[in-house]
C-alpha cells in the first residue's frame, strides 16, 4: 500500500492547488509520501504522477536528485554525522568513529533490528556548534561521545519519541491556509495585468 | 515574559545595533505574540500607507545588500525586472547551505514573523504577485517554525487576500527542498521549485529577474536580505545607513566556526567591523582556542580563497576584499588553528563541492572528481610531486587564468584579486578548486612534506571517512 492514503490525498490536493502549475507541488508531495511510507516507493511515484500530471519516470528523475528522498527501507532513526569543514576541525571524524562501533556497523549502514540507520552529511548550517548531527533532521550539537552514547540509548529505549518523530515525518505543522483568506493561484497565463496596488496611491 | 536572555544556539548577546536579531533574547522570540510586543508588522502598516513606488525607492536608497553570497543591492535587482510583464514572483532562498553558513536558519527558527513580514514588504514594492518561500528540507524546526508564524499571520489578516484591509493581497506559499546543495543557487532553486532536478540555469538568457519561475519575472532573494526590511521601514533609511558605511550599510550576520575560542552568529556593523575584531574581540569570539596562533581563516563560506593573519585588518567591505584576493559571501568564517592539517581541511572542502556538483557541466562534473581524488591521495600520503602539479592543472580547466589568492609577506606573495574566470554554469565547479588552489599556494610546503612521507612512513588517513558517502548519496 504506497499509494497515497484519503487523507494524504486530500492534503495533497490542497497543496497542488497553492501552485501556479501542479508539478511544483512534486518535491512537497514525494516528502508526504515519505512520510506515510518511510521511502519512496515505485507505486507511490506512479501514483503522485498521475496526481500532478507526470509520467512516473519524471517523477523519479526529480526525486532521484534529491538525497533525503530514499527508494528503500531505512532505519527509524537516520542518524547524520556532519563531516564538513567546520565539524571536521572539531572531531566529527572521531564522533563518527564512535557511532559505528556504539551501533555496529558502519556509516550507510543499518542496524539488523531496523532502529538506526548511520550516514554521513554535509554541512548542515550549524557550523558554530560543531560537531553537530541530525537524528531525522532535527539536531544535537556540540555533540561528545559521551552525549553519543546517551543519545542512541534514548532514543532505543523510546525515551524521545516526542523529539524524534520517525524517518519520514519532517515538520510537525503544515501550511493551512483558509479558503476565505487565500489569493489563490493562478497560471501565469491567466494574469495580464499589473497588481491591484501599483496604482501609485497608497494601499491603507 | 521578563527580557531573560536565552542562548539561541550560535548566537552570542552582545551590546550592538541590532537590525535582524534583535527578538533573539527572547525564549517566545517566534510567537507572533512576542512579535507584535516588538515592533511586529509595524515596517509592513508603514509600507502600505505609501505608494509601492516610494517603498522600491527606499530600498534603493538604504542600498540593502544581498546576503545570499553575490551582495548585490536587493533594490536595484527589483528594478530589473521587464517592463509590464505579469505576474511576477518572489523566491525566497531559505536553502542554507554553503559550508561554514549559519544564520538564515536562525532566523527562520527565531523570528519567522520577521522573515514573512519582509517578504510582503518585497511583494508590495516590487509588485510581485506570489510568494515562495524555499526551506532548505533538512531544516524540521525552521519548517515547523515558518509553518506556525504562517498560519497565524493568516489567520490575523497579515497575508492573504486585502492585508490589513487594504488592496494589498499576496499568498506566501511555504516549499521546502529535499537536499541538494546545488540548489541553492538561484536558477536551480526555480528548477527546483517548478517540481524537477536542481540544476543552474544558462545565465544569460535565464536571469531571473527577467525570465525566472515559469519564464515570468522572479526576484530572488536570501532569507536574511528580506529580513532586514521590516527595520528599515520602521526605522527609515536615515536610520538604516546610520550604521556601516556608504557602501556596505547596516549589519550583517557572520557565523565564526572552528577553532576560536567562542564560535558562534554574531550580527556584526557593516563595513567597518574587521577580521580580526570578529575573531579576537571580547565582544566576540575571544581570540583563537588554547591561545594558540591562527594559521588560515576562510573568510566568506567554503567557496571564497582563504586568508592567514597578514589579511585580520580587513574590513567586512567587498570593495576592500575583493581585490585582497577572496570574498565576503554567505557571512561564513571558519578559523584554523595551528595544529590544522591544512591538506585534509582543504579535502573536506573539495569533497563537499564534487559530491554536490548536478553534473550538468564536465569541467566540474569530471574536474571536481579529480582534484578530490588526487587530494585524497595526497593525504593520504600516496601521492607524487606530479600530483600538486596536475591539482594546478585540472584546476585550470575549471577557472583558466590567474586563480584569486591572497597576498602572504613571509612568502612573497602579492593579490591575485577576485573573481575568477570560469568555464562552468555556476559556481560549484570553481569552488572546488578553492581550497585547494588557497591551500597549495599558502601552504605548499605541507603538501611537499606529505608527498615525500609517502615511501617510508603510512600516514594515518584523516580525512577518508568523509570518502564513504555512499549512504547520503
Ligand atoms: C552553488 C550556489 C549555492 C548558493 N546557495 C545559496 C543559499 O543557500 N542561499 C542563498 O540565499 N543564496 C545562495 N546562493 C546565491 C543565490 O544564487 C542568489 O544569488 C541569492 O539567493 C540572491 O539573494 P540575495 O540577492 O538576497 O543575496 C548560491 C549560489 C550558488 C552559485
Ligand atoms: S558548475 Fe557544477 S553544479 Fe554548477 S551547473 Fe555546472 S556541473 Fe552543475
Ligand atoms: S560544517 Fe558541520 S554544520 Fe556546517
Amino acid at each position: 500500500m504506497s499509494r497515497l492514503n484519503d487523507a494524504n490525498i486530500k492534503l495533497a490536493r490542497e497543496i497542488i492547488a497553492r501552485y501556479p502549475r501542479p508539478k511544483s507541488a512534486l518535491i512537497p508531495l514525494l516528502h508526504l509520501s515519505q512520510e506515510q511510507n518511510g521511502y519512496i516507493t515505485r507505486e507511490a511515484m506512479q501514483h503522485l504522477g498521475e496526481l500532478v500530471g507526470v509520467t512516473s519516470a519524471e517523477v523519479y528523475g526529480t526525486a532521484s536528485f534529491y538525497e533525503m528522498f530514499k527508494f528503500e527501507p531505512v532505519g527509524k532513526y537516520l542518524i547524520n554525522i556532519c563531516g564538513t569543514m567546520s565539524c571536521a576541525l572539531m572531531g566529527a571524524h572521531e564522533l563518527m568513529h564512535h557511532a559505528e562501533k556504539k551501533l555496529g556497523i558502519k556509516a550507510g549502514g543499518t542496524t539488523p533490528d531496523g532502529v538506526f540507520t548511520l550516514a554521513h552529511a554535509e554541512c548542515q548550517a550549524a557550523c558554530t556548534e560543531a560537531p553537530t548531527l541530525q537524528v531525522n533532521y532535527r539536531y544535537r550539537l556540540r555533540v561528545t561521545p559521551d552525549d553519543l552514547d546517551r543519545l542512541i540509548d534514548n532514543l532505543r529505549d523510546g525515551k524521545l519519541n516526542d523529539e524524534f518523530p520517525p524517518h519520514g515525518v519532517l515538520s510537525k505543522v503544515r501550511q493551512s491556509i483558509d479558503a476565505s483568506r487565500a489569493v489563490g493561484a493562478k497560471a501565469p497565463e491567466d494574469v495580464n495585468e499589473a497588481p491591484a496596488w501599483l496604482d501609485g496611491k497608497a494601499a491603507l | 515574559m521578563s527580557k531573560t536572555y536565552v542562548h539561541a544556539p550560535g548566537f552570542v548577546a552582545g551590546d550592538r545595533p541590532k537590525i535582524v536579531t534583535s527578538r533573539f533574547e527572547f525564549a517566545d522570540s517566534f510567537t507572533l505574540e512576542r512579535y507584535l510586543a516588538t515592533d511586529g508588522y509595524k515596517g509592513l502598516r508603514a509600507a502600505l500607507s505609501r505608494p509601492a513606488n516610494e517603498i522600491h525607492e527606499d530600498v534603493k536608497s538604504a542600498t540593502v545588500l544581498g546576503r545570499g553570497g553575490a551582495g548585490f543591492p536587493a533594490g536595484t535587482k527589483w528594478g530589473l525586472t521587464p517592463q509590464q510583464v505579469w505576474p511576477r514572483y518572489l523566491v525566497v532562498n531559505g536553502d542554507e547551505s554553503e559550508p561554514g553558513t549559519y544564520k538564515d536558519r536562525l532566523l527562520m527558527e527565531r523570528d519567522p514573523h520577521q522573515l514573512i513580514e519582509g517578504c510582503l514588504i518585497a511583494c508590495y514594492a516590487a509588485g510581485l504577485s506570489q510568494c515562495f518561500l524555499y526551506i532548505r528540507g533538512e531544516m524540521a524546526l525552521a519548517q515547523e517554525r515558518v509553518a506556525t508564524a504562517l498560519n497565524e499571520a493568516y489567520a490575523a489578516g497579515y497575508v492573504g487576500k486585502n492585508i490589513l484591509g487594504s488592496k494589498f493581497s499576496v499568498d506566501i506559499i511555504l516549499h521546502w527542498g529535499a537536499g541538494a546543495y546545488v540548489v541553492g543557487e538561484e536558477t536551480a532553486l526555480i528548477e527546483s521549485l517548478e517540481g524537477n532536478r536542481g540544476m543552474p540555469r544558462l545565465k544569460p538568457p535565464f536571469f531571473p529577474a527577467a525570465n525566472g519561475l515559469y519564464g515570468q519575472p522572479t526576484i530572488v532573494n536570501n532569507v536574511e536580505t528580506l529580513a532586514n526590511l521590516p527595520w528599515l521601514l520602521t526605522h527609515g533609511v536615515a536610520a538604516y545607513t546610520a550604521i556601516g558605511t556608504k557602501t556596505s550599510p547596516g549589519t550583517r550576520m557572520v557565523a565564526v566556526s572552528g577553532h576560536v575560542k567562542r564560535p558562534g552568529v554574531y550580527e556584526i556593523i557593516n563595513g567597518t567591523t574587521t577580521f580580526r575584531d570578529l575573531l579576537y574581540g571580547e565582544e566576540f569570539c575571544g581570540g583563537i582556542r588554547n591561545g594558540n596562533a591562527l594559521k588560515a581563516f576562510v573568510p566568506g563560506g567554503g567557496s571564497a580563497p582563504w586568508f592567514t593573519p597578514d589579511q585580520l585588518d580587513l574590513p567586512f567591505e567587498a570593495s576592500q576584499v575583493g581585490p585582497a584576493g577572496s570574498m565576503l559571501g554567505s557571512g561564513a568564517v571558519m578559523v584554523m588553528d595551528e595544529t590544522t592539517d591544512i591538506p585534509a581541511a582543504a579535502l573536506t572542502l573539495t569533497h563537499f563541492y564534487a559530491h554536490e556538483s548536478c553534473g550538468k557541466c564536465t569541467p566540474c562534473r569530471e574536474g571536481g572528481t579529480w582534484l578530490e581524488r588526487i587530494l585524497r591521495r595526497v593525504v593520504n600520503g600516496e601521492g607524487t610531486d606530479a600530483d600538486l602539479q596536475q591539482l594546478l592543472e585540472v584546476g585550470a580547466m575549471i577557472c583558466p587564468g590567474a586563480f584569486p589568492h591572497a597576498a602572504n609577506e613571509k612568502l612573497g606573495l602579492s593579490a591575485v584579486p577576485f573573481p575568477y574566470k570560469m568555464t562552468t554554469i555556476c559556481f560549484v565547479g570553481p569552488s572546488a578548486y578553492a581550497p585547494v588552489h588557497s591551500a597549495l599556494t599558502l601552504f605548499r610546503s605541507e603538501f611537499e612534506a606529505r608527498v615525500k612521507k609517502r615511501v617510508t612512513i603510512p600516514v594515518t588517513v584523516v580525512a577518508n571517512e568523509t570518502a564513504n558517502v555512499g549512504a547520503s548519496a
